[in-house]
């Protein structure tokens, strides 16, 4: 497979994964407002899944759509980051989920829009940081004032944050395949991206008086297709009907 | 939609009965004028329309559930997107109306404490579960296609505020119809299982959809004084034949058949005879015991109870913002 193929699959993957975990809050957020945002924000992630996996189809060129390879993989051959897969929680734990992976979404879109050598990449990029901007603006905010809230509130981020904190590490690894697309100018080395965003978080977090835990251990594996539990379970429902049907089409 | 057996308060008066005040709002009424918010408007219309707008409000938050049940399960990443679309506008729906209920003096937590405690409801439709993907489009062309059919109507109603409301929600919810309209046309194209699924659907909500309307004019005791106030402005017989009509050919289409042996054209009265849904089950319904009542409650309740230190901590937080500012200035 080709870095590109494989950089768009990851891409894909992190936003569908993501989206499912969000669709999941639907008609059980604790106000209404969280209801339209959470729905707005899995439907970004959606529409984002449809053009990094249809890219991901055609640059590998077997004929697969972004439905094929949502819905007929298995967990293996998925790459998405294992933050992304990590259960709802409360209203916290998916809060501080996406405000951690929105402060990397954010800065690699963009860096993608302005200098992605492959125009397809720069075309989706432009596309979807419009979005991630708003979904990072939210997510930082309601993480500062969740976090200096009440002392319940404080204290859930806080778990939060340390619940999520070992996850966000393998964000900025880099392998053979982000070797080659640095090279080529395809995609930033994700390593480059660390500094703005552990300023970006610490700021926020700053502001929110929660403290940034200090282990800095990271779980890897998502990005080569070592999951955790979690996704097989994720993958089990979202795949169940074209499975169970496989000659249908819906 | 989704108001059913709203109770109306104040018993329908004549003219000679009415005092000044009454008599000059219903002449506005009657001349087809809108009520606004800073009007003065009798007490029972008030209240009937809190509950009707809150009724209406609270269906489509609860509406959410049935078909949220199908979010993560969808079967292509557009038909996902699309349904994420259409719950995020019923939430949106929802807000609207909240929005409109307050300019009656009532506030959206007051309205959700009432809703968990039993006290207000929500349409009976959200009480029946969605068991398969054909009955997410089954939701789509026949409960969004019966709530346009009173909605449409309710455009007309007499308070401003709901009124333009309804003007809002029609327009999204006629691309709901369409697209669980679309979902139909391709269960019902495709591979038997596929239309098995879409039949079982048509057989499964079919009356509820009947329902929806509420009771049969001749027991619906709470119509006469919102018909005169224009709080509604159809029957529930009026409405019930018209989506009756509209439906009955979008089935032949589909090539489903309408789990109805007395279902016949009726020239001389220029529509459709059909048979009426089992009364006794929408009473069973609305009194709690539907297939679904109290797992929906649940998780309302859930979602508020599990919510409390997010509202909470978000107060807090602006009372702090709000101390610092003072103490700047």
């Amino acid at each position: 497979m080709s870095a590109l193929c494989e950089f768009a699959l990851r891409m894909g993957d992190n936003t569908l994964i993501l989206g499912h975990r969000v669709s999941e809050w639907c008609g059980h957020a604790p106000v209404l407002e969280e209801d339209i945002a959470l729905a707005n924000t899995a439907l970004d992630l959606i529409g984002q899944t449809q053009m990094w996996l249809g890219l991901a189809g055609e640059v590998e060129g077997n004929g697969r759509t972004a439905d094929h390879l949502a819905y007929k993989r298995d967990a293996w051959d998925f790459r998405n980051v294992l933050l992304v897969e990590r259960p709802n929680g409360d209203f916290g734990q998916t809060l501080m989920r996406q405000f951690l992976f929105d402060a990397w979404h954010h800065p690699m879109l963009k860096w993608l829009s302005e200098n992605s050598a492959e125009k397809r990449v720069a075309e989706i990029a432009e596309k979807a940081v419009r979005e991630a901007a708003y979904h990072l603006e939210r997510s930082a905010d309601l993480v500062i004032r969740l976090g200096d809230g009440t002392d319940e509130s404080h204290r859930r981020m806080q778990d939060a944050l340390a619940y999520h904190w070992t996850y966000t590490g393998e964000m900025f690894e880099a392998d053979a395949v982000d070797g080659e697309l640095a090279d080529a100018g395809v995609a930033p080395d994700p390593a480059a991206m660390k500094p703005g965003w552990d300023a970006l978080v610490g700021d926020v977090l700053a502001e929110a008086t929660l403290a940034v835990p200090e282990n800095d251990f990271a779980h890897k594996g998502g990005r080569r297709g070592q999951h955790a539990e979690h996704l097989g379970h994720i993958l089990a429902s979202m795949q169940f009907l074209p499975r169970a049907y496989p000659d249908a089409r819906w | 939609m989704y108001a059913q057996m709203v109770k109306s308060t104040g018993t329908l008066k004549t003219r000679e009965e009415m005092d000044e005040r009454e008599r000059a709002f219903q002449d506005r009424i009657d001349a087809g004028e809108k009520i606004e918010p800073q009007d003065w408007m009798p007490e029972g219309y008030r209240k009937t329309l809190i509950r009707q707008i809150g009724q209406h409000a609270h269906s489509e938050i609860v509406g959410q559930l049935p078909e949220g049940n199908w979010i993560t399960r969808a079967p292509t990443l557009e038909r996902k997107a699309i349904l994420l679309a259409k719950v995020q506008d019923e939430a949106g729906h929802g807000l609207y109306l909240y929005c409109a209920a307050e300019t009656l003096g009532v506030s959206r937590d007051e309205m959700t404490e009432k809703l968990h405690d039993g006290k207000m409801k929500y349409s009976s439709i959200f009480n029946y579960p969605t068991l398969t993907w054909a009955d997410i489009g089954a939701v789509g062309w026949l409960v969004d296609g019966a709530a346009i059919m009173n909605q449409v109507a309710l455009q007309r109603t007499s308070y401003g505020p709901y009124s333009r409301a309804m003007v809002r929600i029609c327009k999204e919810e006629s691309f709901h119809q369409r697209q669980g309209y679309s979902i139909m046309m391709t269960m019902a194209a495709g591979t038997p299982e596929q239309k098995r699924m879409a039949q079982d659907a048509l057989d499964r909500l079919w009356y509820p959809s009947l329902m929806m309307f509420g009771p049969s004019d001749k027991d619906s005791v709470h119509s006469a004084q919102s018909m005169a106030w224009k709080i509604k402005v159809s029957t529930n017989d009026e409405l019930r034949q018209k989506f009756v009509d509209q439906t009955v050919p979008q089935a032949e289409y589909l090539g489903l058949t309408i789990p109805d042996e007395k279902l016949d054209w009726n020239e001389a009265k220029g529509g459709y005879d059909f048979s009426e849904p089992d009364w006794q089950e929408f009473h069973d319904v609305l009194a709690g015991n539907g297939p679904c009542n109290a797992d929906r409650m649940s998780a309302r309740r859930t979602a508020w109870e599990d919510g409390a230190w997010y509202r909470d901590g978000l107060v807090a937080h602006a009372n702090k913002r709000a101390a610092q500012r003072m103490a700047a200035e």
